[in-house]
C-alpha cells in the first residue's frame, strides 16, 4: 500500500510534516496526524474551511456525507486528473481495438472474401467504438480509485470514534500536522474558534 | 413546473440522518421471513438452469426444438429478452443522470444491479447456444491460438460478442463505483464483526473527503457519458445480427432504432415490476413514491408507441418495397400459423400501454404492475416473432418447417429467471437497495438536487 501512496498521492515539500523542531519555533509532537473538528451543516464547514485558509493553513481536509460542489475550490485541491485519465484510456482503447482488427485481417491473416478489401474498416468501426468506452470507463474508475489513494484500508481518521457520523449527517475539518503553520497547541485553539464541536487531536 | 401538482419525489420530513438509518436499517436488520422462501424459490430455479447446462453439454444443442431453418429460437429470444431488459438500468443510471432527472435516485441502484443480472442470464444463451462452448473461445475471442486463426471482425456476430462484453463489464464497474460510499455507510453502522469487516474492505477505506468526493463526481460524470452512447450500440449491435442478413423480416433500417426503443420499454416494465413489490416489502413508499411510479409509466408509454411505430412501419415497408418475399412473410407472420403470436403481442405491446393515458391509471398502484408484466410478456413474444416467423418460411417452400421448443427450452429460461431473482435477492439482502448519499443530498431540502451532481 504505502509503494502506491508513495507513486500516486502529490508530495508536499520536503521535510514538511516530519517530527520534531519547525522553523518558526514549536516542536511536532510524534505520532499527531492532525486536528479534527466536528461540523452540524455544511455552510458551517464551507465557512470554516475559508476561515482556515485565510488562517494560512494548506494542508487540510474536510469530510462530508455527500458530495458539495463548493467544496473542492474552497479547500483548494484545484481540478480533478480523472478526465485526462479518461482521454489517455479512450484513446489508447480505439487505437488498440482497430490496431488488433488491422493487424489481424490485413497482416496477419488476410482472407479474400468476396473480393471485399482486407482493410474493411468500416466494418471494424463497432468494435472500435466499444474498445474505446471499455478502456475509457475502466480507466475512469482505477483513475478515481488510483487518485483517491484507494484501497486504503486503514487510515488515521478512522480512530476518531464521532468520525463514522461522517457518513451519515456530520460533517469534519481536519487541520493536518504536515501543514507547515501546523502548531501543537495553536492549532488545535484556532479550530474551537471555528464554531465546530468535538475538537480533538488524530493520532497517526 | 407544470401547473399540475406532482407527488414529492421523497415524502415530506425525512433528513440526511433519518434517510441513512432507514435504508441501511433493510441490510442491517435481521432477514425478514419472507426472503428465505424468496429466495429459496428463486435458488432451486437455478438448479434447473444447471441441470439443463449439463445435459446440453453431454446432448448438444439438439436437446432444443431448433433446427433447419429455425436454427434461432428460444434461445435466442431469451438472450434478446434479457439483454432489453437490461438497458432500463443504464438508461435511468447513465442519461437520466445527465438529464439532471432527481426522481431516478431512489431507482437507480436496482435498475443498475438489475442490468448487471439480466446481462448475466443474457449471456448464458449466448455461450449455451454455441453449443461447443470449448470451440467458442476461439471463434469469438481474439488470442493468439496453435492454429493462428483470428475471428471475423467484419461479422455483426463479432461486433454482439465486444458489446455485450463491453456493456457487461462496464455495467459492473457502473455499480460498484456507486455502491463505494454506501458500503462506507453500512462499514460505519454495521454492529457485527463481519460486517464491519466485509463492507471495510468491498469500501476500500473510503472516507468521503473533499477529494474523494471530486474525483468521484468527475469520474461519474464520465462513465455517464460513456456508458450513454455505450447503451445505444448495444441493442443496435443486437439488431445488426438480425439486419445485417438478407432474412425477409429482419432486413430492415427500422431495426436499430426499434430493437433500443424496445429494449427501454421492456426494461421499464421490468424496474416496475421489482420496484413495487420492493417498496411494499421494505416499507419504502416514503422512497419510491407515486412520482416514480407515474414517470416509468410515462416512459413505458412514450417507448411503447415507438415500438408500436415500429410495428407499423415494418408493415408498410413489407408492402412498399414491393418484394414477394417481404410481403409473403409480413403475411404469413400475421395471418400465418404463427398469427396467433403476433395478435398476442398486439395485445400485449400496443394496446394494453394504451391504458396509461389515463391518470387513473398511472395512479394505481396494482394496474400498473399488471400492466408492466403484459409488457414483459409481450417484449418477449415480440421477439419470438421476429425471430421465428422470420426463419420458418424462408424463401424455398421446400425448407418450411414448424418450430416448436421442447421442454428443455423452457427449462432454460426458468433456470435464466432463478438465476436473476436469486441474484437480485442476495443484492437486495446484502447491499442498499437505493443509493444512501444520493438520498441525503435530496433529504437536505434540495428536491431537484440542483446543489450537487449525484452519482451514477
Amino acid at each position: 500500500m504505502s509503494l502506491f501512496r508513495r507513486f500516486f498521492t502529490r508530495h508536499v515539500a520536503p521535510g514538511v510534516g516530519r517530527p520534531g523542531p519547525r522553523e518558526g519555533g514549536g516542536e511536532l509532537p510524534p505520532h499527531l496526524y492532525g486536528v479534527i473538528a466536528e461540523f452540524a451543516g455544511s455552510p458551517a464547514l464551507v465557512q470554516a474551511v475559508h476561515r482556515t485558509r485565510a488562517e494560512g493553513y494548506v494542508v487540510m481536509e474536510a469530510y462530508t456525507p455527500y458530495p458539495i460542489e463548493e467544496l473542492n475550490d474552497a479547500i483548494g485541491h484545484g481540478p480533478s486528473r480523472v478526465p485526462l485519465l479518461v482521454l489517455i484510456g479512450g484513446l489508447v482503447g480505439g487505437l488498440g481495438g482497430f490496431g488488433l482488427q488491422y493487424w489481424a485481417s490485413v497482416l496477419e491473416y488476410p482472407l479474400n472474401i468476396g473480393g471485399r478489401p482486407p482493410n474493411s474498416w468500416i466494418a471494424f468501426i463497432p468494435i472500435t467504438f466499444e474498445c474505446t468506452i471499455l478502456l475509457a470507463g475502466i480507466s475512469a474508475v482505477l483513475g478515481m480509485l488510483v487518485l483517491n489513494g484507494l484501497p486504503m484500508p486503514y487510515h488515521p481518521v478512522f480512530g476518531v470514534d464521532r468520525f463514522q457520523l461522517a457518513s451519515r449527517d456530520k460533517y469534519f475539518l481536519m487541520i493536518l500536522a504536515r501543514d507547515p503553520k501546523f502548531r501543537a497547541g495553536d492549532t488545535f485553539r484556532f479550530m474551537e474558534t471555528l464554531g465546530g464541536v468535538h475538537v480533538q487531536d488524530v493520532e497517526d | 413546473m407544470s401547473a399540475v401538482e406532482r407527488p414529492p419525489v421523497i415524502a415530506p420530513g425525512y433528513t440526511p440522518a433519518s434517510v441513512t438509518d432507514k435504508i441501511s436499517a433493510v441490510v442491517l436488520n435481521k432477514t425478514p421471513k419472507w426472503w428465505y422462501l424468496a429466495f429459496g424459490i428463486s435458488f432451486m430455479a437455478m438448479q434447473l438452469l444447471l441441470i439443463s447446462m449439463a445435459k446440453l453439454l453431454v446432448v448438444g444443442v439438439g436437446l432444443w426444438g431448433i433446427n433447419i431453418p429455425v436454427a434461432w429460437g428460444v434461445d435466442i429470444v431469451n438472450f434478446v429478452w434479457w439483454i432489453g431488459i437490461g438497458h432500463a438500468g443504464t438508461l435511468i443510471s447513465a442519461i437520466l443522470l445527465l438529464l439532471r432527472q432527481s426522481w431516478r435516485t431512489s431507482i437507480n441502484r436496482f435498475a443498475e444491479a438489475m442490468t448487471l443480472f439480466a446481462v448475466a442470464a443474457a449471456g448464458q444463451f449466448v455461450l449455451f447456444h454455441t453449443g461447443r462452448q470449448w470451440l467458442a473461445a476461439y471463434w469469438l475471442f481474439p488470442y493468439p491460438n496453435t492454429m493462428g486463426l483470428w475471428p471475423q471482425f467484419r461479422s455483426p456476430l463479432m461486433w454482439d460478442v465486444f458489446a455485450v462484453s463491453t456493456y457487461a463489464t462496464i455495467s459492473a464497474l457502473f455499480w460498484y463505483v456507486g455502491l463505494i460510499p454506501d458500503l462506507a455507510t453500512l462499514r460505519d453502522r454495521s454492529k457485527h464483526i463481519a460486517g464491519k469487516i466485509a463492507y471495510g474492505m468491498l469500501a476500500m477505506g473510503w472516507r468521503g473527503s473533499a477529494r474523494h468526493w471530486h474525483n468521484y463526481e468527475v469520474a461519474s460524470l464520465l462513465l455517464a457519458g460513456l456508458a450513454t452512447p455505450l447503451v445505444v450500440s448495444v441493442h443496435t449491435v443486437v439488431s445488426f445480427d438480425f439486419s445485417v442478413g438478407i432474412i425477409p423480416g429482419w432486413h430492415a433500417t427500422i431495426f436499430p432504432p426499434y430493437f433500443v426503443a424496445g429494449a427501454i420499454y421492456s426494461g421499464f416494465a421490468m424496474v416496475m415490476t421489482l420496484s413495487i413489490p420492493l417498496r411494499k416489502l421494505f416499507g419504502l413508499e416514503d422512497f419510491i413514491t407515486m412520482r416514480h411510479l407515474q414517470n416509468m409509466a410515462k416512459v413505458m408509454l412514450a417507448t411503447g408507441l415507438i415500438v408500436a411505430y415500429g410495428y407499423a412501419i415494418e408493415i408498410f415497408m413489407a408492402w412498399y418495397s414491393g418484394n414477394g418475399f417481404e410481403q409473403f412473410m409480413m403475411k404469413n407472420r400475421i395471418m400465418g400459423p404463427y398469427g396467433w403470436i403476433w395478435f398476442a403481442l398486439i395485445l400485449c405491446n400496443v394496446l394494453t400501454p394504451q391504458l396509461l393515458w389515463l391518470r387513473k391509471v398511472r395512479n394505481s398502484v396494482a394496474t400498473l404492475f399488471v400492466i408492466s408484466i403484459v409488457v414483459n410478456i409481450g417484449m418477449w413474444l415480440e421477439r419470438f416473432v421476429i425471430i421465428v416467423t422470420s426463419l420458418h418460411r424462408d424463401f424455398l417452400p421446400s425448407s418450411w418447417d414448424m418450430y416448436t421448443p421442447t421442454k428443455w427450452d423452457w427449462s432454460f429460461y426458468i433456470g435464466s429467471l432463478g438465476l436473476f431473482f436469486s441474484l437480485m435477492f442476495l443484492f437486495i439482502r446484502f447491499l442498499p437497495v437505493i443509493s444512501i448519499f444520493e438520498m441525503r443530498t435530496i433529504a437536505k431540502g434540495d428536491p431537484e438536487g440542483k446543489a450537487a451532481g449525484g452519482h451514477a
